[in-house]
């Protein structure tokens, strides 16, 4: 089972983005995309960004569930206090566990929003950041 | 009864101190930086030179409060100055205590290993190559402790020698104490 995350902007611009496999089950947490799903990820995503922008206004929680389908594919989507999009294309559902995913990424963002030395909209490329990314998605996912 | 500078410090920290919230000082203090860090293009080097003469600006004033609140008794030692200033100094400004420590041969030169640093929490510095190698994030302290030690008479340099955010394992700032200051006559003055 493999997912992509994706974090987009306030202005709609990609903040960061991971592609990682389930480590459930004996997976080995990495992402088995056919080649044509790879090139596809990104754009399946950012399609769904109409979707969020109008859910939005339908519900008081940051979490947004599953908002969109591709195929077989589902797009789960949260949503943060300073409107950043956070999206995860995955196959199964599993509100649950994406929603506390979703909810100890806020926590990571929050924390890399604190340096005074990254602004908002800002491409997210501290090693750091990925490593713990990669540490929640073992850990939930 | 004379108390040990640790108890003094504890104690004025619990009476006689007005609290800020630090996330506050935190974000101020970095917005500063990198405030310094946009206006003069990334140049490292000179926006520690601004830091520490904005520290040194602030330890001129500083060192009247600190008198004032901890009412210590005068320094005999350069010894008893560094521990007046991590147990006493520190504490009441930034509820810290780093440890003194390296101590050179002629007692003229110590460290100060900071195992917190509230300035710098959830900080990363920028990922451009030079910063992690030229900028020295909390050099205001630096200036700080070089003013207000000129105020009572010692002249000292203060630099940082390494720091968590670039990379070592510890932030250290290495005190050099170069001379005494005498009163001096001022200039013209026959």
């Amino acid at each position: 089972m493999s997912f992509y995350l994706a974090i987009v902007g306030t202005k709609d611009n990609a903040v960061y983005d991971l592609e990682f496999g389930t480590y459930r089950q004996g997976g080995d947490g990495r992402p088995k995309f056919s080649a044509d799903m790879k090139q596809l990820c990104p754009f399946i995503v950012h399609s769904s960004l109409d979707i969020v922008e109008e859910m939005q206004w339908n519900t008081n929680v940051m979490h947004l569930k599953v908002i969109d389908k591709f195929y077989n594919y589902l797009i789960s989507s949260y949503m943060t206090a300073g409107n950043i999009k956070f999206l995860l294309l995955h196959e199964t559902r599993a509100d649950d566990v994406i929603r506390q995913f979703f909810v100890d990424l806020y926590d990571l963002y929050v924390k890399t929003l604190m340096s005074p030395f990254y602004s908002v909209d800002q491409p997210i490329t501290s090693a750091v950041f990925d490593q713990r990314v990669k540490m929640l998605a073992k850990k939930y996912l | 009864m004379a108390r040990t500078p640790r108890q003094v410090g504890e104690e004025v920290w619990k009476t006689r101190v007005e609290k800020v919230n630090a996330e506050l000082v935190t974000l101020t203090y970095g917005s500063v930086v990198a405030q310094l860090c946009k206006d003069f293009g990334n140049d490292y080097i000179q926006v520690n030179e601004q830091l520490d003469k904005m520290g040194y600006n602030i330890g001129i004033r500083l060192i009247e409060d600190f008198l004032a609140r901890a009412n210590t008794s005068r320094c005999r030692t350069f010894k008893d100055t560094a521990e007046i200033i991590s147990k006493v100094g520190f504490k009441i400004f930034l509820n810290i205590t780093p440890t003194v420590g390296n101590w050179s041969q002629d007692n003229k030169q110590f460290s100060l290993i900071f195992d917190e640093n509230p300035l710098a929490d959830f900080v990363e510095l920028p990922d451009d190559g030079k910063a992690v190698n030229e900028l020295w994030y909390s050099n205001i302290l630096c200036g700080v402790l070089r003013g207000a030690l000129e105020m009572v008479q010692t002249q000292v340099e203060a630099q940082f020698i390494s720091d968590v955010l670039r990379g070592h394992e510890t932030t250290e700032m290495r005190v050099t104490l170069i001379r005494i200051l005498e009163d001096e006559m001022p200039v013209g003055d026959d």
